[in-house]
């Protein structure tokens, strides 16, 4: 059931998009109990890992393809994520209307995302119906149909995404600031496209989407349930078995966000003025990347005791949210918050935001600070860990992130290991080079530092 | 804080979704001797523990005048007591890893926390001490007020899908309090303060008025040890009466409101009918609603869906909802967003077309079999989380359900006939019970498509 009919899905498409990454940054405490993680390698060579449960009766397999919409082609963004929303119309010899039928008949949930860097896909059945399922999903794999009436409807319904997405402050003010960072690379182009490029993808374009990103050499897999390990093989090569070995992906180049230290500006009559903000931040192959995700928890991590979130709202009053995140793609590194506060206080917001960063970069954390951070992110592992699918989606995105299996094991003493000069070397790294700042609404007393801008 | 209150926009989904639950085994429900109820819902997968408390007050509780109040309190109830001043209590719960938020719905307010299972006493212990021990002080209490105040204008004044929502119940309930929007009116909410909140703290927050529900990795004897030590010590500080609302009058006009805004760049229209909720059925008739609603509205091949989607191509999106959990009344919702170029009427004849259909040949026996198979296996997904499962025993118990009409639900759901269907289509699908909301850019008729 829907309650909220009238969401603006595209808000909470870019959520997913950006904060995906982070439900696995979370994980990083040992598990009182350990989940055991088994490395499952098919005989046509396909791996998953793979964790037995078998106290409910369900099976769940995520996966992802990298590429995602970087890899839309030039002039036609959104590509992407037009054809991961038509994977689950018509396939094979079944139309749209039938296999939706099929699979709401047997309540078998199968579901496509396409963010900036990844192709996603997940599949919830109930133990009962798995052969179905793994049948539903191998046909999702290898025999879409992108049948003209799906996708024109598809299309349409991403056109009024889009349309709404125009007069959103929050969409306005994310898709101004990656563009502003990122003006001539992949990353500016938002992931479900423009109005403007929409309109120019064909059947054909999908079509070759799909036969250069889904491949087995770019695949990633983790399976969470009531399943053996025969069984998990033999539906590694029935399902995924017939895509091609490799994918055919343009490179991507190396690009830090530009426009640090600019304030972009966009007038928009909405009663609250919404501010995005962020700048560089660290790879997740750096050695310093755990002492990075320390230092943003104390600053504007998600918990109610980060300095933001006291600064901002629990002693000024100013918002009821701000926080923000690390962002770590394949070939950028970065951090990007939000709040939204009233015109006539988006001055002294904006200001109290930067003087916090800038104050933290000079002298990051306390030593009381990075040992509560330590703590918390030790203790809380074991919170991604009470479902099929949060396991399963962690497990994808290690993988993704060449974590290692036996990364679990070995996250707490990689936290443990982070000392108070680190933590401020990382501060100084990544709060002292200035933030790019959009703001949309009515702001009073706040103008574009660029004449590039709006 | 409820930092961020789920009650005022995602709950609604997650009750809808909830709704859809099964009993997971082994449930206990137990009271102790000052009245509070405590449910403990084992799930021994993860080493953890969701701790939640429901207090059987909400928005529909509020004295006129003092709308917003009891979710104002439920932001104010982060800010200490004599024993754990300040935000001693969130610094522990970020400390040991977990949690924690809030919510206020018409009918409750909840505050729960998520923690490696071994820290559940002192979850308890928190908890049991701010019960009654709140102390506000102006300080801290007049920031809070802008605090909610930006988060009116995020969710509400910047979002005209949901100031139309507020306008549509405002239409629907001539005399009951949810007619109120839970965050509460913008010019109301302006005026409340510290002593409207302790009143209302003193007179709804007391053990004999609240239910702890614990799932998780975790044993009802645990459990019971464990309240000894923490909320059976909370006396109990007022008596509760009855929760006895304004009820509403017989239905006799079909209402229509429309908003106009011109950042409004996909119409759409919405209708609510005011039908009986879980707690307020007769016996069968809200899981008759249930399959009534899934037929109608739930997936691709739903009625509407197919018909003004993909059949008619005269909607971008269409649907329906039950959502079923409440003290009072419930809502069976409809919506549709017209393609660009299709009048909100077309789209809204073609809603009434297949609403017709469905009263007057009711629903095959197919579909009847498809959604029930539907709604049990949604059941058996939510046992894959025990924060839902939490939430959802919490939500309907704080609402007037039990546990035991709780487990019964999916055999009700079973039994649920065709016949019944079409007659609560008959009954309940009344324009005269209705409310339509219109979602436009301009009161212009030849703007109202994009």
């Amino acid at each position: 059931m829907n309650a909220q009919p009238l969401n603006n899905s595209l808000y909470r498409r870019a959520m997913v998009a950006i904060v995906a990454p982070l439900l696995a940054l979370a994980a990083f405490a040992a598990p009182a109990r350990a989940t055991t993680v088994e490395r499952v390698v098919s005989p046509g060579g396909i791996e998953a890992w793979l964790v037995r449960e078998t106290a409910v009766p369900l099976v769940v397999v995520e996966f992802a393809f990298g590429g995602g919409a970087v890899q839309d082609p030039p002039g036609k963004a959104g590509t992407a994520d037009l054809a991961a929303s038509l994977f689950d119309d018509g396939v094979g010899d079944f139309d749209s209307k039938t296999f939706h039928d099929r699979l709401e008949r047997k309540s078998i949930e199968l579901s496509f995302q396409a963010d900036r860097e990844s192709i996603r896909g997940s599949l919830r059945t109930l133990t009962a119906n798995r052969d179905e399922a793994f049948e539903d999903l191998r046909l999702t794999m290898t025999a879409p149909r992108f049948d003209a009436a799906d996708v024109e409807l598809n299309r349409a319904q991403i056109m009024s995404t889009l349309r709404r997405a125009t007069t959103s402050p929050n969409d306005i003010a994310s898709q101004r600031w990656w563009a502003t960072a990122f003006a001539d690379h992949p990353y500016g182009r938002p992931v479900n496209g423009t109005v403007e490029t929409l309109p120019n993808i064909t059947i054909d374009d999908l079509k070759a989407y799909t036969r250069r990103v889904l491949a087995r050499d770019n695949l990633k897999i983790a399976v969470v349930g009531d399943i053996d390990v025969e069984t998990v093989k033999t539906m590694l090569d029935k399902v995924f078995g017939g895509l091609p070995a490799k994918p055919e992906l343009t490179p991507i180049e190396a690009a830090a966000p530009a426009g640090l230290g600019r304030q972009v500006v966009v007038n928009l009559d909405v009663p609250q003025t919404v501010i995005e903000f962020g700048g560089v931040g660290v790879a997740r192959k750096d050695p310093d990347f755990m002492a990075a995700y320390l230092v943003n928890n104390i600053l504007g991590g998600g918990s109610f005791s980060a300095r933001l979130y006291q600064e901002v709202r629990e002693k000024r009053g100013l918002v009821y949210s701000v926080s923000d995140s690390l962002v770590w793609l394949d070939h950028s590194a970065l951090f990007l918050g939000a709040t939204a506060t009233r015109d006539d206080r988006t001055a002294d917001t904006l200001d109290v935001i930067q003087k916090q960063i800038r104050r933290f970069g000079e002298d990051g954390p306390t030593a009381d600070e990075l040992a509560k951070a330590k703590s918390y992110m030790n203790s809380s592992f074991a919170l991604n860990l009470d479902t099929s699918s949060k396991i399963a989606s962690l497990l994808v995105q290690f993988q993704i992130d060449d974590l290692g299996i036996d990364y679990m094991s070995k996250r707490s003493a990689m936290i443990d290991a982070v000392t108070l000069d680190d933590a401020r070397r990382v501060a100084k790294r990544m709060f002292d080079g200035g933030l790019l700042v959009t703001v949309v609404g009515k702001p009073e007393g706040i103008a574009s530092t660029s004449t590039t801008a709006n | 804080m409820s930092k961020i209150p789920l009650s005022v926009v995602a709950l609604a989904a997650l009750l809808a979704a909830g709704a859809t639950a099964q009993a997971a085994p082994d449930v206990s429900d137990f009271a102790l001797a000052n009245g509070l109820e405590v449910v403990v819902i084992p799930d021994h997968r993860a080493p953890v523990v969701t701790h939640m408390v429901w207090y059987k007050v909400g928005a529909a509780d509020e004295t006129p005048g003092k709308s917003g109040l009891a979710h104002f309190l439920e932001h104010l109830m982060f800010k200490g007591t004599e024993k754990s001043p300040g935000d001693t209590f969130s610094q522990d719960v970020a400390e040991i890893g977990g949690q924690e938020n809030a919510f206020t719905s018409s009918d409750y307010t909840g505050f729960f926390q998520r923690v490696p299972r071994e820290h559940l006493k002192e979850m308890m212990a928190f908890e049991a001490d701010r019960m009654t021990g709140l102390v506000l002080t102006d300080a801290v209490v007049r920031p809070e007020l802008n605090v909610v105040l930006e988060e009116l204008n995020m969710r509400v004044a910047n979002n005209p899908a949901a100031r139309l929502g507020q306008q549509v119940d405002a239409a629907l309930y001539l005399n009951h309090p949810y007619g109120r929007p839970v965050i509460g009116w913008r010019h109301e909410v302006e005026k409340l303060d510290r002593d409207d909140a302790l009143a209302f703290y003193r007179r709804f927050y007391t053990p004999n008025n609240a239910i702890v529900v614990i799932a998780g990795d975790v044993t009802a004897d645990e459990v019971k040890a464990d309240a000894a030590d923490t909320y059976a010590k909370v006396a109990p500080r007022a008596e509760i009466g009855p929760r006895l609302r304004p009820t509403e009058p017989a239905p006799e006009a079909s209402r229509t409101v429309t908003l106009a805004d011109p950042r409004v760049e996909q119409p759409s229209l919405t209708r609510d009918y005011l039908v009986p909720s879980d707690t307020t059925a007769k016996p069968g008739e809200s899981e008759a609603l249930d399959v009534l609603a899934n037929v109608l509205g739930t997936g691709a091949n739903s009625r509407l869906y197919r018909t003004l989607v993909v059949d008619k191509g005269i909607a971008l999106t269409a649907g329906a909802y039950y959502s079923s959990t409440a003290l009072d009344y419930a809502k069976l919702g409809v919506y549709a967003s017209p393609k660009p170029g299709v009048p909100l009427r077309a789209v809204e004849d073609g809603i009434d077309a297949v609403l017709a259909d469905v009263i007057a040949h009711g629903i095959t026996a197919d579909e009847l079999d498809s959604s029930k198979n539907r709604l049990i296996a949604d059941a058996v997904y939510a046992q894959d989380n025990q924060a839902t499962l939490a939430r959802w025993y919490g939500a309907a118990l704080a609402s007037g359900e039990t546990v035991a009409a709780i487990q019964a639900w999916p055999d009700n759901v079973r039994a649920v006939t065709a016949e019944a269907v079409q007659d609560a289509a008959r009954h309940w699908l009344d324009r005269r019970r209705s409310v339509t909301g219109y979602l436009v850019k301009s009161l212009q008729p030849e703007e109202n498509h994009s």
